[in-house]
């Protein structure tokens, strides 16, 4: 018995051997999984990724959902990255909650799963999270906005994202705390308000939805000096919306995200300041995470700021902005 | 055959004089207007609410603004409308709408087409993807729910990919003709919404009084009585969805010229709102039984709440859920008014 | 059987569905002001050979004659050219329709000049005015045309099918199980009515399988079998137990007085 135990066991281990050696010949896999295949955002990452692997002779694997908020399209792209050998796995969730079991499945099996951009829920639920802090982002936008308005009167219109979503909570309550108000930080569960916020409307992130919420605000209060909107598609139709009353002058547009057409918004002063974000990085050292755990088994952990950058062509003292310049070498889109 | 014009005999045939109508048939006679009534009615109440609520609400600026705001998937909702009678349903109509803008836009922007030439372009493609979807039902015989299904993604993917995602700036002149305005007092009114209002009564005469607007009810409401008395059933089919084609196109325009870009993201909750705004002015579902103007006082419904919610500084979720129990609510009722005979 | 009057007749009318032969070689005629009725058992070919007439199908082998001429029917619409009207057994009607659309349903009538040749206007007072004209004419009692169809009693219905039909017909009506889904007073009135549509100078050719009806308006009685006529009776001078036995072939023809026969 113990003689053909052993014999068994060489033989298995001199399998597993041979083809844990043939595995580590190649090259190490890993998967990016975004949320939708063509938005710039994304498209950006998926470059940054890329020449990461490149740099790292990492294979790269790469999968999107069908449209935003399609969890399904990315629980199959984990299951077919895991059989296709990926070590770990980059994914921008598309449902923070639902997408938590697919992800626990491949660390079970040993994958190291990085969050890009946002977070699972809980956060815990990946190994590590590298995204920008929209609320850092939010309160950029928010010190600058104080500073530039200065004695004006302040009448703010907030044109956010949709009900309950965590990153327009997170940049809306960004911008209010740069704005000075008290008793709001990143862990704030709903949208801050105070008496000098006339108008909150959702956008969804449309252009064109934004016009209509940045018109009806304007119905409401005609005298609003101040607004924030969610992006840049929306600070384009706020901005649409003002012109269309002669207001666009008087009127200051902050926003998030720093992609090209945004900067270019910007540098034509329809938008005072915009925070830049840096979906390449986020996948380049997710990338880089990745090679590292496939070769030493170092797995990345915690939250990596990926950083943001304050962009405007009308420095404020006291807040640290870089010109458009420096924005458009940056940024991501066309 | 010329009606028998003699007297009518003064002993009526017992038999076959039949029995004088009941109230209830009384009341299904008034029924046909009381299709529009029942959603104008409560719009005007939605109205005198939000004036009672705010002081913004009640001008003429106002009205303006909220008819802008509603122009593009008014305009859609005709469209909609159409297929809809025919018992037939179009979830391709907002991406359709996208890509015919991004084609307009980028044909006079890129290749710097003349804006009427890249205009008509954008509709061609419009109205394709209608043949397209026309023809399947028809010949495949596939149900529109599922055709307009797969045409949306369809059309939905060759915008982002002809695009690259990015919106088209830098437009010609011609091209927001319709964005522009014109003043009756101290109100602005935009050319599209006048268009808009002329295409309502346009389809609306078409519905009415002509033959073949008589026979896309006619399809919708019994498809077999109309194959069997010689409507050529395929080919109102087919029409209506190029039809609707047409109306996309023009929608196209009107958002390009509000939006004053060409914006591959635009139109994707436009399906759901047109049918939104087609249910709640009364229109079944099932076919064959609808007015195009109950379908205008839907849009406007959606466009008051959503304008004067904001104005009372309500949250907007608040608005989402006040425009589903409108539809159970127009719904409901359009089924126990019209209960089959 | 050829007599001066007859209007519609057929020979040796065959058709096949596979390996089922439907009719075998079935004649038939239609005389000029009588109601016909054609009864016969499930299988037997009835409904195929009304197809047959109604232009609904094309027969295999056999020959049509309307009117001394021979004609081919390619489809209901052709039949319909033809100058003969089929009211179906669910009546085609559109429910949310009015009377009078439904009466002009596929044939509207248009506005004079450009109005209807270009814009395909609808006359809508001439066609409610005509469509009174046809109800009045059958003396259906309806009051307004405008009403849907969809809130009118299943008798009622059946009317404005079989005033759409006496209306465009120029040779026959045919009337497939027009008392089937009727209570007991709304099969008497459609009786009523189709004796007025027979004193109007139109033909009517009645299936059915309601033998006291057809007892009490048909003429004749086209008796069908395995695909072929078997015989064609008079009601008045046999009982309604004998003209069920030779339809299911418990009675020979031949067993049958002469005067049965029609």
């Amino acid at each position: 018995m113990k003689a053909k135990h052993c014999i068994a066991m060489g033989l298995f281990a001199s399998i597993a051997g041979v083809a844990g050696m043939s595995t580590a010949a190649d090259e190490p896999v890993v998967g990016l999984i975004t949320k939708t295949e063509t938005n710039p955002f994304f498209v950006k990452m998926k470059e940054g990724a890329q020449a990461a692997a490149k740099k790292q002779g990492v294979k790269l694997l790469t999968a999107a959902g069908k449209v935003d908020g399609d969890n399904a399209g990315q629980v199959t792209a984990i299951e077919n990255m895991m059989l296709a050998g990926a070590k770990a796995i980059l994914i921008t969730p598309n449902d923070s909650k639902a997408i938590v079991p697919a992800i626990k499945k491949a660390r079970d099996q040993g994958v190291m799963v990085i969050a890009l951009d946002s977070p699972a829920d809980p956060a815990t639920a990946t190994d590590a999270l590298f995204a920008t802090d929209n609320f850092v982002a939010g309160q950029m936008i928010g010190q600058y906005a104080k500073a530039a308005m200065g004695t004006k009167p302040v009448k703010i219109a907030t044109l956010d994202l949709f009900p309950g979503h965590p990153v327009g909570i997170a940049r809306h309550n960004g911008f209010m705390a740069g704005m000075g108000m008290a008793g709001v930080d990143a862990k704030t569960t709903g949208l801050a308000k105070r008496a000098d916020v006339v108008c909150m409307a959702d956008t969804y992130g449309d252009q064109g939805k934004a016009q209509t919420a940045m018109e009806n605000c304007l119905q409401k209060n005609p005298d609003i000096t101040l607004v924030y909107t969610i992006n840049e598609p929306a600070a384009a139709g706020a901005y649409k919306a003002l012109t269309a009353v002669g207001k666009e002058k008087g009127v200051m547009i902050v926003s998030i995200d720093g992609g090209c057409a945004g900067v270019r918004d910007v540098k034509a002063g329809h938008i005072a300041a915009t925070s830049q974000q840096y979906p390449l990085k986020m996948a380049a050292l997710g990338v880089d995470a990745g090679a590292a755990y496939a070769r030493t088994g170092k797995k990345a952990s915690g939250y990596v700021d990926t950083g943001v950058t304050l962009i405007s062509d009308h420095p404020q003292a006291g807040v640290a902005s870089k010109d458009t310049a420096f924005g458009t070498s940056g940024c991501w889109g066309k | 055959m010329q009606p028998n014009l003699e007297p009518a005999a003064p002993a009526a045939p017992v038999s076959l004089k039949l029995d004088a109508p009941g109230p209830r048939q009384r009341l299904m006679e008034l029924l046909p207007p009381l299709n529009v009534l029942g959603p104008l009615v409560a719009l005007l109440v939605a109205g005198a609410f939000f004036a009672s609520q705010t002081d913004r609400f009640l001008s003429g600026q106002n009205f303006s603004l909220i008819l802008q705001q509603v122009m593009v998937v008014g305009v859609i909702a005709i469209g909609q409308t159409l297929i809809i009678l025919t018992a037939g349903i179009d979830l391709s109509c907002g991406m359709a709408m996208a890509l015919g803008s991004v084609v307009t836009t980028k044909f006079a922007v890129d290749y710097g087409i003349h804006p009427y030439a890249a205009v008509l372009c954008g509709m061609a493609v419009c109205v394709l993807i209608g043949f397209i979807n026309g023809a399947l039902v028809t010949s495949i015989k596939l149900p529109p729910f599922i055709v307009t299904l797969g045409t949306m993604n369809i059309a939905f993917a060759v915008t982002q990919i002809y695009s690259q995602a990015q919106t088209v700036t830098g437009l010609p002149d011609a091209l927001t003709f319709f964005g522009n305005t014109f003043h009756i007092g101290q109100t602005s009114i935009t050319y599209g919404t006048v268009l808009m209002l002329a295409l309502y009564l346009l389809t609306w005469l078409f519905l009415r009084e002509t033959a073949p607007g008589r026979h896309l009810y006619a399809v919708g409401n019994n498809p077999e009585a109309a194959r069997l008395t010689g409507i050529a059933t395929s080919r109102v089919l087919v029409g209506v969805y190029m039809m609707a084609g047409v109306f996309y196109g023009i929608a196209a325009l009107l958002s390009v010229a509000r939006m004053g870009v060409g914006d591959p993201q635009a139109g994707q909750t436009d399906n759901l709102d047109s049918i939104t705004a087609v249910v709640l002015g009364g229109t079944s579902l099932f076919g064959g039984r609808g007015a195009i103007l109950g379908t205008l006082v839907g849009v406007l419904i959606v466009g008051v709440f959503r304008n004067g919610l904001t104005l009372m500084g309500v949250p907007s979720v608040v608005q989402i859920l006040v425009t589903g129990v409108l539809v159970i609510l127009a719904v409901a009722t359009d089924q126990l008014t019209h209960k089959k005979g | 059987m050829d007599t001066p009057d007859t209007i519609f007749k057929a020979r040796g009318l065959v058709k096949r569905y596979g390996g089922v032969t439907a009719l075998d070689g079935t004649d038939f005629d239609l005389r000029a002001g009588e109601i016909l009725a054609v009864i016969g058992d499930n299988g037997a070919g009835k409904s195929s050979l009304i197809k047959a007439l109604s232009g609904a199908v094309i027969p295999d082998e056999g020959e049509l004659h309307l009117d001394g001429q021979a004609v081919r029917f390619k489809s209901p619409i052709d039949a319909r050219r033809h100058g003969i009207e089929t009211v179906y057994q669910d009546l085609a009607v559109a429910p949310a329709m009015t009377i009078a659309e439904n009466l002009f349903l596929g044939r509207e009538l248009l506005r004079p000049g450009v109005l209807g040749r270009w814009l395909r206007l609808i006359d809508k007072q001439r066609m409610l005015t005509e469509a009174e004209g046809h109800m009045r004419d059958l003396k259906i009692g309806i009051r307004s045309m405008k009403q849907a169809v969809g809130t009118l009693s299943g008798g009622q219905r059946q009317g404005v099918a079989v005033a759409r039909s006496t209306a465009f017909a120029k040779h026959v009506v045919i009337l497939d199980e027009p008392t089937a889904a009727l209570g007991v007073k709304e099969g008497n009135m459609v009786l009523e009515l189709i004796r007025r549509v027979r004193d109007r100078g139109l033909p009517v050719i009645l299936i059915s399988h309601n033998m006291p009806h057809v007892f009490e308006i048909a003429d004749r009685i086209h008796i069908q079998r395995l695909g072929k006529r078997v015989a064609v009776v008079d009601p008045k001078h046999i009982s309604m137990s004998d003209t069920v036995a030779v339809m299911t072939g418990a009675k020979e023809v031949d067993d049958l007085p002469e005067q049965a026969r029609a």
